[in-house]
């Protein structure tokens, strides 16, 4: 289907976005001061308002409707990153620099694990706004979709097709949520033990 | 091969004030040596153990390991904490392992090793458990496994066993005994439990607060391994309270409001009625 294949492109290029942003704010303290409040600000923009400036650039085709997807996931996953990885337990950073750990190698075996819970629902925050980036750009700008198909609904005033498709995005929703990020929390939650209130 | 402590110095500036935590410390910790930090609480004990382990920065003076002066923290100090701080997304196993695999060390050399010193804190049958699964005392003793892994000359022990409860503490303390006699490792020690310190120090330093700065040492020369019951370590761990009351005097006076008397509000026993013990 058209909707899953930009969605798959769209957030897959966020998240790769999103992590190198969010990694290099929390490494580079420059960054931090200068960068953090705007990616704030950028946050707050809602995604469909990227939609004109997007068509502009692009044309009216799949690029356009990919950029609005990325752009509109990557900060909620780099705030995600940088707020997850600043608030670990300092005290595991200062076991491993006692143990030997320093640069990447603290990253990779400390940092990144220690914040991969709220890694993970940065993820799932960047992934129902990327769906609805989706939803906005192919209402507007698409030919196959099916936010199109919800356009053609109403177009046809047809209650029951937009009804119909509106349940499928829900259930859509849900079940990447369930059946994706669902099992990494439970598998993190069973491994920290978290699960036991 | 020796830990030196040289002029350290070690103040932090707040808004109004700088306040001098360490001042002109000098000490020496020889090989394989024993060593006990004593000191009131706020006397600075702890900041001269991550001084030492290059946690924090001195504002002055230096810390010469080996020969060579400390610039950070490395694996040849490792640091054992009063909280485990084990990583709960590692089994027990993979995090006694963890400093090994850091310092690339190959997997079955690593695996072999591991389940070594796992036996040595007597938790083998734990090894592929999460850490959420354990009792406080057997996770400190997977801290202790994962440092004494990294084979350093040195461990650094930030009153390690004081969040546990007093069972098993006593018990801790008789392994740590055990195995610093087997190993033979330059321990040294902060706490502010005298009876531990006694139990288990070859020298025990006392440091007196505001500015901390090192009062008094003892050489406790008493045969190993040394039982908490001991009438002897009573007798030296009440000369040793004489010596920290004045010190726990002066903190409280300074922390606590103006109507607070040593007199009427003093909790610690004055040793010198015991008349009779340890004669």
């Amino acid at each position: 289907m058209a909707s899953a294949k930009r969605i798959f492109l769209g957030y897959m290029l966020s998240i790769i976005i999103g992590i190198f942003v969010g990694l290099a704010i929390v490494r580079f303290k420059y960054l931090d001061e200068n960068v953090s409040p705007l990616i704030l600000g950028l946050q707050t923009l809602p995604s469909i308002c990227w939609l004109p400036f997007s068509i502009l650039w692009y044309g009216l085709n799949e690029s356009a409707i990919i950029f609005v997807i990325t752009i509109g996931s990557t900060f909620a996953v780099s705030i995600a990153i940088e707020s997850g990885m600043k608030n670990i337990n300092p005290l595991f950073v200062r076991a491993a620099r006692t143990m030997g750990a320093k640069g990447f190698s603290l990253y990779w075996n400390v940092i990144i694990p220690a914040s991969l819970p709220s890694i993970i629902s940065g993820l799932k925050q960047g992934w129902s706004f990327a769906w609805r980036a989706l939803m906005a750009g192919e209402m507007i700008s698409a030919t196959k979709g099916l936010g199109q198909v919800l356009m053609v609904g109403r177009d046809l005033a047809d209650i029951s097709q937009v009804m119909a498709i509106m349940i499928v995005i829900v259930i859509l929703g849900v079940a990447v949520d369930k059946l994706i990020f669902g099992k990494m929390e439970i598998n993190i939650r069973q491994k920290w033990g978290l699960d036991k209130v | 091969m020796s830990v030196v402590v040289e002029n350290i110095s070690k103040s932090f500036i707040t808004k109004n004030d700088t306040i001098n935590t360490l001042s002109n410390i000098n000490v020496e910790f020889h090989k394989g040596e024993f060593v006990c930090i004593l000191g009131p609480s706020g006397c600075g004990k702890s900041t001269l153990l991550n001084i030492i382990a290059g946690l924090e920065k001195e504002t002055s003076g230096r810390v010469v390991c080996n020969g060579k002066e400390v610039k950070g923290a490395g694996p040849d100090r490792v640091v054992m904490f009063q909280e485990p701080a084990l990583f709960p997304w590692l089994k027990v196993i993979d995090n006694v392992e963890f400093g090994m695999k850091l310092a690339g060390i190959p997997k079955d050399e690593r695996r072999e090793k591991a389940m070594k010193y796992l036996k040595m804190v007597h938790l083998t049958r734990f090894q592929n458990c999460y850490i959420h699964e354990l009792s406080g005392g057997m996770r400190q003793r997977v801290a202790l496994a994962r440092a004494l892994t990294l084979d350093s000359e040195i461990l650094l022990m930030d009153e390690p066993f004081a969040a546990l409860d007093s069972q098993t503490k006593n018990i801790l303390q008789l392994e740590l005994q055990q195995i610093w006699l087997e190993t033979k490792k330059n321990i040294i020690f902060v706490t502010h439990n005298v009876e531990e310190a006694v139990l288990l120090a070859d020298r025990v330093i006392v440091m007196s607060a505001n500015p901390g700065a090192i009062k008094k040492e003892f050489h406790i020369q008493l045969a190993r391994p040394r039982q908490p019951d001991n009438i002897d370590l009573a007798y030296l761990a009440a000369d040793i309270m004489k010596e920290l009351k004045e010190e726990v005097e002066k903190v409280a006076k300074a922390e606590f409001d103006t109507n607070w008397t040593s007199k009427k509000d003093l909790v610690l026993p004055d040793s010198d009625s015991d008349m009779g013990t340890g004669i």
